[in-house]
């Protein structure tokens, strides 16, 4: 079972505990942007095999949303971090790095 | 090839067996293809089978990186119906169980298709009202189903509680001309004739990358080496992300797990498909007597090939209720297959951003019904450029907003 640490109450919470909300780090384009910004944001996605920076809510604790760094292959979590930031913060980048070596972000 | 018989059997029963050929050829990849299929499960396997049968390409290779069928194709849990809501569904849904009705003749080989009907429970009113309106489209659609009483569900079935606390049975969407095939021998079946047709099905090569040449596609990279192309099919289901990000693009494609399930054999109790959508459970009885139980998609991104535990603990407790006899069984198996999402819950047939690159994707949890029909529009899309099954499946549907809404008749079941 995933079990991942809630970064605001510190709950270490498992996954019927948790809501998946998809990839993080979507920016949503402004106005006059083109039809192929639109696409992007609304529908295209990383999905990738490996590291995945993804959103999950603490559904049943606190409730609020939160990010996850994680592997889709194995399902090892690199760490969780708040969701008030638009790109992984230095710390996860540098756990990624720390296990994977030979990750790029992209 | 030599076909198989009666009279074949009774041949081989009188010398030992030892005149049986394998069923396709293990070659070793050739330099240059007409056109490669990447991913041998049932869909590239039958674009590959129409582009030799329907228009007469032949010179064809179809590469797997693990063994023919080992993808989704031998993990699913084989419910066939047409039942969909939308006419660009129904044609290509219906288009497929029609050419499964009369499969293992035109194979030479038998896929055990099963008309034995199938049932879509009523479990709720927003239900009832749901399925009376896809019996309405599928009416004007010319395939043949009807919404029926709880009565008639209990006649067909008599092992389902009807006025269970929680999920009572209010009617029911049902196709006669529904039900199952064996997976495994769609699969073999297809790779079998295409072998016969001199094309290659080249097991164990991973495709590792995709060639191109001023926005046309030249070849694939793969673990046996370089193999050029004139044109490429990706048809790899939850991996198609990774082909696509090979080839230089995104797909409104996310990858999941869903499970499936089977208990110790039984003698025969249940002789039709049914499904419950509302608890995300269906059920049948295979052949050996087991229950084939399917269950529920994970929520988050994955390519473990096997799901959360407690969707099974979920769907198990939901079927318990509306089939109290399977409450003593065993389960004897349990596993996971990787499924590709899309938003609107229909699938992909179309080019791609590069030049004679095509991909057949996005069947998620429900492709295993339509892999001829999908094989037939592949490969139409493939020989001519343009194929009316599959237009209104391409790519450019979700910047156009011309969705293609399933998600009530897709849901998780199948
Ligand atoms: C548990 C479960 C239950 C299901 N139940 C039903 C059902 O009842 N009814 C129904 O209609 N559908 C059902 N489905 C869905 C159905 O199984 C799929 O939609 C269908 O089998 C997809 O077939 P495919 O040929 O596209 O993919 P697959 O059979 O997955 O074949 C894709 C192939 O591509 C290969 N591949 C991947 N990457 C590469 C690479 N880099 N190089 C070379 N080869 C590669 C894979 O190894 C694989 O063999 C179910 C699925 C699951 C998982
Ligand atoms: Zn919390």
């Amino acid at each position: 079972m995933l079990i991942l640490r809630c970064p605001y109450c510190g709950v270490h919470a498992d996954e019927t505990e948790l809501t998946p909300g998809g990839e993080a780090h979507l920016t949503r384009p402004g106005p006059g942007a083109s039809d192929d910004d639109f696409e992007g944001y609304l529908f295209r996605r990383r999905n990738p095999r490996g590291v995945h920076f993804e959103r999950w809510c603490h559904t049943c604790g606190c409730g609020k949303w939160f990010h996850a760094a994680r592997c889709t292959v194995t399902h090892q979590v690199f760490g969780t971090y708040s969701a008030q930031t638009t790109e992984p913060p230095g710390a996860i980048i540098a756990a990624i790095r720390a296990r994977r070596p030979d990750w790029t972000p992209t | 090839m030599r076909r198989y018989s009666a009279f074949a059997i009774v041949r081989e029963a009188l010398r030992h067996h030892s005149g049986w050929e394998r069923a396709w050829t293990a070659p070793a990849p050739k330099p240059c293809y007409d056109v490669i299929i990447v991913g041998a499960g049932g869909h590239g396997l039958a674009t590959a089978y129409y582009l030799g049968k329907i228009h007469k390409i032949t010179n064809v290779a179809v590469i797997e990186k693990g063994w023919l069928g080992g993808g989704n194709t031998g993990r699913n849990t084989t419910i066939i119906r047409s039942n969909y809501l939308q006419d660009p569904s129904a044609a290509i849904y219906e288009k497929a169980r029609a050419l499964y009705e009369t499969l293992s003749q035109d194979l030479n080989y038998n896929v055990m298709f099963s008309p034995r009907g199938v049932i879509m429970l009523a479990q709720t009113e927003h239900e009832v009202r749901g399925y009376r309106r896809t019996a309405h489209a599928n009416a004007l659609q010319g395939v043949q189903t009807a919404f029926i009483s709880p009565e008639r569900v209990r006649e067909l079935c008599p092992i389902i509680a009807l006025d269970g606390p929680r999920y009572p049975v209010l009617g029911g969407l049902w196709q006669a001309r529904g039900g199952t095939a064996r997976h495994d021998a769609v699969a073999w079946g297809y790779a079998r004739a295409c072998s016969a047709m001199g094309m290659d099905i080249i097991q164990q090569c991973a495709v590792t990358g995709i060639r191109s040449r001023n926005g046309q596609v030249t070849g694939v990279e793969t673990t046996q080496g370089a193999i050029a192309c004139a044109r490429l099919g990706i048809v790899v289901a939850g991996h198609s992300g990774v082909l696509a990000d090979m080839a230089g693009f995104r797909l409104p494609i996310e990858s999941v797990a869903l499970q499936a399930l089977v208990s110790e054999p039984i003698k025969p109790c249940m002789d039709v498909v049914v499904m419950a959508n509302t608890v995300h459970g269906y059920m049948s009885q295979s052949d050996k007597g087991e229950m084939v139980i399917g269950g529920g998609a994970d929520g988050y991104n994955t390519y473990a090939q096997r799901g959360s535990f407690h969707h099974i603990e979920d769907t198990v407790r939901a079927l318990i209720e509306t089939f109290p006899m399977i409450s003593r069984l065993k389960m004897l198996r349990h596993w996971g297959g990787i499924v590709d999402m899309t938003g609107d819950r229909s699938p992909i047939i179309s080019k791609t951003p590069l030049g004679n690159c095509f991909i057949n994707c996005g069947w998620g949890t429900g492709g295993f019904k339509a892999i001829p029909g999908s094989g037939w529009a592949m490969a139409e899309l493939m020989a001519r450029g343009t194929s009316d099954l599959a237009g209104p499946f391409a790519l450019d549907r979700f910047r156009a907003g011309r969705f293609i809404d399933e998600s009530v008749a897709a849901g998780v079941a199948h």
